[in-house]
């Protein structure tokens, strides 16, 4: 087809959508059967192409769609059909879903790209080359999980592609599932990857439920079914929709790390980097964002699930940007700024702020995108810098391998191990900055647009809302400025930060990609231009929702570029001036003592569901297994109670009272007459057999005799 | 054609040779051979008399004692031989295991 | 219908052709032994599709129908009666699907009296067949109590250290409660006259309070062998003991003959009385699923962890067959297949491991998925299978069942359903725990143990990767587009729903 007619004529391609589900499927097959003989890059671009058609795929929906504004449902399969359930493998395209596609295909594929030469290295360091392939295969498996989870035309395919990429996150969370963060034997990782899996899980049971609620009320899960019915059931019984929307609500937590489900999201930095990039930053986490979005027409009819949802967004959004200040860990930081972040989402689309709430979600994944794999290539200068350091002194070449007590402990991704690094990672530098600007909200980046239209729209919706974002915003550029002083400024506190190199082209060049991004991301909604506003609201105006448009805000815009500014500057003041090492404590630490042991401590959220949930679970589980089911049920119940009882009236009973002294009494008694009588009578048992046979001859003799005279 | 009690005659006469030969004789095989020798004096019986009274039972009833017999012999020669086996003799007085 | 060239007698008792050229082959012979075992397994199974294909599935009556007097004496009126509909089909194919399957797994497992062996498998095969094919009560008791026999002595004879006890407490607790069925199967067949099922439902007009009582005591067998909770006690044991293929026969179709009793003879002979109980099955199906998988989180043996899900996950099929809803039932059916086919694979997957390493116990694994890349692959998509993630089979079934346990006018409230939804979660965690402590974390002391008396341990060989690979494809299949599934059961679930509800608008 030529290009000029997909621009004039505007033909659509809605056909292809399926493909974005085959082509990661078929790659990661290929990648399955084949791959055993490629060579890693055969691997990475088998991969890396197949996630980029599905972005092709994505955009050439994208364009079909300026003829369709009202979006298309292409059928592949029926799926389920019970009675009145009918479910189908359906996909919807419509600008929303189609703005994940593009989201997930574009970056992921960058992401791809970037891991071909990250995976190397990392392999390298962790010595299993047989990793490689594997990594790839989930990559793609995850990007066709996503994309089921977006395009999905129902709530249960959407939920296919919700455990879907739940289940790759468990297996790249512990991709390294042999040791722990610092390459040494341990289940650390694993545990990780069980601890996000599970947690997943309890948020999955929401889902689940508000699935069951929603088929019971309207007979289908189906969205335009669902929402079209929606007005009728919200008069009649506001409750359902009500219980609806906040056991959706469980389930967006669990994904998208809300309070009280975040725990795990932090601990996923387990995985490789480029794992922590894109799912755990730019795309899975915001599947509950996508999914509150996407239910928009349900929320809108409850303002009291809404505020709850806005509530939990910005408490989250704050609480989390406390923590990320003390961390120490270069990606743990960015895991709690990520939590914030989805707390600004989520607390956006929870307003009823879909549009600038997706804005943000896109923005977010490029320059959150863009901050992971930059710490990602800080990580790998400094284990250069430490394997070179260790080979200057070790000429024999198997440093790694014979590493003295101090280097086992070396963690790559300690701040306090970094320092000075502009100069020696002067590209990875920039790029950090680039994405550390955004992130802050700085003008004119990408994240300054999309965070100010959820705070400027916060002002209008819902006050409180705002000042616990606008305090997170405060937070975020703050720990932001923390870590590039720590990073990048100073002295190097550490000889493998000092001897660290520049990283690849392959790793760099998506990076600059990604940061152009970051640059301009905000001219996909300018205030007054609105494009991406526009783009959205074809989908949602089909459901006659009155969303509210916030006009930029210039007060707001101001505040939130002061506060911004304000929180870099203090964050020079204390950290721009001298270097933070494992000597001394950090220096905000004298300044708010007790509170900012809370937030080096993550404030013992995880020792707190250990204590409340998790060690009563154990506890109850090993209760009812040992004592009630084995040694009550099995060894008292079974064993003793029926079996003994049996065994008494068998045995005790039975046997020795009715029998032995009842019965047997008197068979014993008529046994000893027989017996006495059998030992007169035996002279006659002569063992011949003439004699019996005579014997017998005898007897018909006398029988016949006496038949024959009578 | 011969009265009936020809037959019976014979048939008398032969089952007394078959008891003699059981009550007599040590032999095994022989107290067999005898034994077939009584239940062949009644077959002889059962057919003269079926012939008398022109009613097909008596025959019915040979066959039974044919195929009875031919099972007995089987039973009877897989006994005799394996207690050969064991005792290499096959006299009956040496079987006296029984006595009380 | 022609008797013998009817496809419900051939693939019934087709095994015994085989049962019959094993005695002509000598007990040495093992390969011959076995490959005779398998060649008549999967003649059976070749039957069975044969049987699949004369299936007509938009027909909801009994199909293929044998209909033979049998003891006609004092006026008892029994018949060999055998007949099949959507209710039975999939389970028949289960059944002839797994048998080769186990067959095949014990081609190095089972070393000793291999002829023995194989004897009571195929022997096993026609009782359990028979279970699922019988419409006459007193034909389906002929079979039902035959297939303890086999069983008993392959628990019994190739079991491990403690296999008497398992075999005689696996006998004995079926047996007590299959004396309870026979009381009010000889109940029905003196009061109506006829023992077969069709006729019964035909007539009905039980009276509610006699139809509780006979319901009671037909559960007593069913829920023994299903295993409900609280009389799952045998459960563990016998799995523990049995060998590998008995494990997989067992978790596969033995426990399905309980669920499949309830579905074919309780729910439609005593509509009223069903939907009288519902509520108290549903309870003790939830509690069932719960304590099963807290149970199964805090076990050290691996079969014990499996046994106990087995607990948990009938707990499931039993909350959807009295959802009394078409969800429920269709889901509680399709959830039986599901059950048979990934807990058989995690009992195929254990037996595999047990042959090199040689024991169960938890705490010596680990790591395994580095070491043995195509066994720990496999294990994850059964145990993902197992704890009912969306695209394989076990959430078509999961889910199907909650939400006709959700919105069920029978069980009459949503927070059993609720509760339920929770074992999904816990499925999770004892299923991942298993995950986790064999194949990832560092290498386990086991690998070590294995080295020293020979080269390691290996990963799966050909002959295990095909004994697999028919079900994981079926994993799949079911999971991404179980409509052919669906639609075998469909009108005859449709009829016996339609059937209770009428009775439950009677009562009321």
């Amino acid at each position: 087809m030529l290009l000029s007619e997909v621009v004039t004529s505007g033909p659509d391609f809605f056909y292809l959508a399926p493909w974005l589900v085959f082509f990661p499927v078929i790659g990661l097959l290929i990648n399955i059967i084949f791959g055993g003989r490629f060579s890693e890059k055969v691997i990475g671009t088998v991969a890396s192409t197949a996630s980029g058609l599905t972005f092709v795929v994505a955009v050439l929906l994208a364009l079909s769609l300026r003829a369709h504004h009202e979006g298309v449902t292409i059928l592949l399969a029926e799926w389920i059909a019970i009675g009145e359930l009918q479910l189908d493998w359906a996909f919807r395209v419509d600008t929303l879903s189609v703005t994940m596609m593009m989201v997930v295909g574009g970056v992921g594929t960058l992401i791809h790209i970037y891991a071909i030469g990250y995976m190397h290295e990392d392999v390298r360091f962790k010595n299993d080359p047989g990793r490689f392939r594997r990594f790839f295969v989930f990559l793609n498996l995850f990007i066709a999980a996503m994309m089921i989870l977006v395009s999905g035309d129902n709530y249960l395919m959407l939920f296919v592609g919700w455990e879907g990429v739940g289940l790759c996150s468990f297996l790249l969370i512990g991709f390294w599932y042999e040791m722990d963060t610092l390459a040494r034997a341990s289940t650390d990782n694993a545990m990780a990857a069980k601890k996000a899996f599970i947690t997943n899980r309890v948020g999955d049971f929401g889902f689940l439920i508000a699935g069951m609620i929603m088929f019971w009320a309207f007979k289908s899960v189906q969205f335009d079914t669902v929402f079209e019915a929606a007005h009728h059931i919200a008069e009649l019984q506001p409750g359902i929709i009500i219980a609806i929307t906040l056991f959706m609500l469980l389930g967006v937590a669990g994904k998208s790390a809300q309070i009280p489900l975040f725990v795990w999201l932090p601990d996923a930095m387990a995985g490789p980097t480029p794992v922590s990039a894109l799912i755990h930053a730019a795309t899975m986490v915001t599947a509950g964002v996508y999914l509150v979005a996407r239910s928009a027409p349900l929320y809108m009819l409850v303002p009291q699930a809404q505020g709850i949802v806005a509530i939990v967004g910005g408490a989250t959004a704050l609480f989390a940007a406390t923590i990320a200040v003390g961390q120490y860990d270069i990606k743990k930081v960015l895991a709690y700024s990520t939590i914030s972040q989805l707390g600004f989402m989520v607390a956006a689309v929870g307003m009823g702020a879909f549009v600038a709430g997706m804005f943000h979600l896109v923005t977010h994944a490029f320059f959150k995108a863009l901050l992971f794999l930059s710490a990602g290539s800080v990580i790998l200068g400094v284990e250069r810098g430490h394997h070179h350091g260790h080979h200057d002194h070790d000429d024999h070449g198997h440093g790694d391998h014979h590493d003295d007590e101090k280097s086992e402990v070396f963690d790559p991704g300690d701040m306090r191990n970094m320092g000075g690094m502009r100069k020696s990672m002067p590209v990875t530098f920039w790029l950090y900055i680039i994405g550390s600007l955004a992130l802050a909200g700085i003008f004119p980046f990408a994240g300054f647009w999309s965070k100010d239209e959820i705070l400027a729209e916060a002002t209008a919706l819902n006050f409180t809302v705002y000042i616990l974002l606008a305090i997170a915003a405060f937070f975020t550029a703050f720990y932001m400025g923390r870590q590039i002083w720590m990073v990048f400024y100073g002295k190097p506190k550490h000889e493998a930060a000092e001897h660290a190199e520049e990283s690849p082209p392959i790793i760099t060049v998506p990076l600059m990609v990604l940061a152009a991004l970051s640059i301009l991301g905000g001219a996909l909604n300018l205030p007054g231009v609105g494009t991406f506003t526009h783009w959205l609201e074809m989908t949602y105006e089909k459901f006659d929702l009155h969303l509210h448009h916030g006009e930029f805000n210039l007060t707001v815009a101001i505040t939130s570029t002061v506060l911004a500014l304000l929180a870099i500057g203090i964050s020079w003041l204390i950290y721009g001036r001298k270097s933070v090492t494992f000597d001394q404590a950090d220096p905000l630490k004298r300044i708010l003592g007790p509170i900012f042991v809370g937030m080096e401590n993550k404030w013992w959220i995880d020792e707190l569901y250990w204590a409340v949930i998790l060690n009563p679970y154990i506890a109850i589980a090993k209760f009812t297994a040992d004592v009630i089911d084995w040694r009550f049920w099995h060894d008292w119940f079974h064993d003793k109670v029926i079996a003994g009882t049996f065994n008494w009236f068998s045995k005790t009973f039975l046997d020795s009272w009715i029998d032995q002294r009842g019965i047997d009494g008197f068979a014993n008694g008529l046994a000893a007459g027989t017996k006495e009588l059998a030992q007169r009578l035996s002279g006659i048992q002569t063992g011949f057999v003439r004699n019996y046979a005579l014997s017998v001859f005898v007897g018909v003799v006398v029988i016949l005799g006496y038949l024959i005279l009578q | 054609m011969l009265p009936v009690s020809y037959y019976v005659g014979l048939s008398a006469i032969l089952f007394t040779i078959g008891a003699l030969g059981v009550l007599i004789r040590r032999n095994a095989i022989i107290i067999f051979m005898s034994i077939e020798l009584m239940l062949n004096a009644a077959n002889l019986a059962f057919v003269a008399f079926a012939r008398a009274h022109e009613s097909l039972s008596g025959q019915i009833f040979v066959f039974f004692v044919i195929t009875v017999a031919a099972a007995e012999v089987a039973v009877g020669l897989a006994l005799i031989v394996a207690i050969f086996r064991n005792k290499q003799s096959i006299d009956v007085d040496q079987m006296s295991n029984l006595k009380g | 219908m022609n008797p013998v060239l009817n496809p419900l007698t051939l693939v019934t008792f087709f095994p015994l052709l085989g049962v019959l050229a094993l005695f002509f082959i000598q007990s040495d012979r093992k390969n011959t032994l076995r490959w005779t075992a398998l060649i008549t397994s999967l003649i059976t199974f070749g039957i069975s599709m044969w049987l699949l294909a004369e299936f007509n599935a938009k027909d909801p009556e009994l199909q293929m129908v044998i209909n033979l007097p049998w003891i006609q004496v004092a006026g008892w009126n029994i018949s060999f009666y055998m007949g099949v509909d959507g209710l039975s089909i999939l389970l028949v194919l289960l059944t002839t699907f797994l048998t080769p399957i186990s067959i095949l797994s014990t081609w190095t497992a089972i070393e000793e009296r291999v002829k023995d062996f194989m004897l009571f498998f195929l022997l096993l095969e026609v009782g359990m067949l028979g279970v699922f094919l019988a419409q006459d009560l007193f034909l389906f008791y002929v079979f039902w109590e035959f297939t303890l026999v086999p069983m008993y002595f392959l628990i019994g004879i190739w079991g491990g250290p403690n296999r008497m006890y398992a075999a005689v407490k696996f006998f004995l607790y079926t047996m007590a409660g299959s004396l309870l069925m026979l009381l009010a199967i000889l109940w029905l067949g003196i009061y109506q006259d006829t023992f077969a099922v069709p006729e019964l439902i035909a007539k009905g007009g039980i009276p509610a309070n006699i139809q509780i009582w006979l319901f009671l005591a037909f559960a007593a067998a069913f829920a023994i062998k299903v295993p409900m909770w609280p009389l799952h006690s045998w459960l563990p044991d016998a799995h523990v003991e049995a060998p590998t293929a008995g494990s997989v026969i067992l978790a596969g179709v033995l426990l399905k003959m309980g669920t499949y009793g309830f579905v074919r003879f309780n729910i439609p002979l005593f509509p009223a009385a069903a939907v009288k109980l519902a509520p108290w099955m549903a309870l003790l199906a939830v509690i069932g699923i719960i304590y099963g998988a807290a149970v199964s989180y805090a076990q050290k043996d691996i079969k014990k962890l499996v046994a106990y899900s087995s607990v948990s996950h009938l707990g499931f099929v039993m909350l959807g067959l009295f959802a009394l809803n078409p969800q429920g039932i269709q889901g509680g059916i399709l959830q039986m297949i599901n059950h048979g086919l990934s807990t058989g694979a995690l009992f195929l997957l254990v037996g595999m491991i047990y042959e090199q390493t040689h024991t169960r116990d938890f705490d010596v694994y680990g790591g395994l998925w580095k070491l043995t890349p195509v066994f720990g692959t496999l294990s994850l998509i059964v145990v993902l299978s197992s704890m009912g993630l969306p695209g394989l089979n076990g959430f078509v079934g999961e889910f199907t069942i909650l939400l006709g346990a959700f919105g069920s006018d029978a069980i009459g409230s949503p927070w059993y359903a609720g509760l339920a939804a929770i074992g999904v979660i816990l499925a999770a965690v004892y299923m991942l725990y298993m995950f986790q402590k064999m194949f990832l974390g560092p290498e386990g002391s086991v690998v070590e143990e294995v080295k020293k008396h020979g080269h390691g341990i290996k990963d799966l060989n050909l002959r295990e990767i095909v004994t697999l690979v028919p079900i994981l494809i079926l994993i799949f299949w079911i999971g991404l587009y179980p409509k052919p599934f669906f639609a075998l059961m469909a009108p005859t679930v449709d009829k016996l729903v339609a059937a209770v509800q009428a009775a439950a608008v009677a009562m009321h």
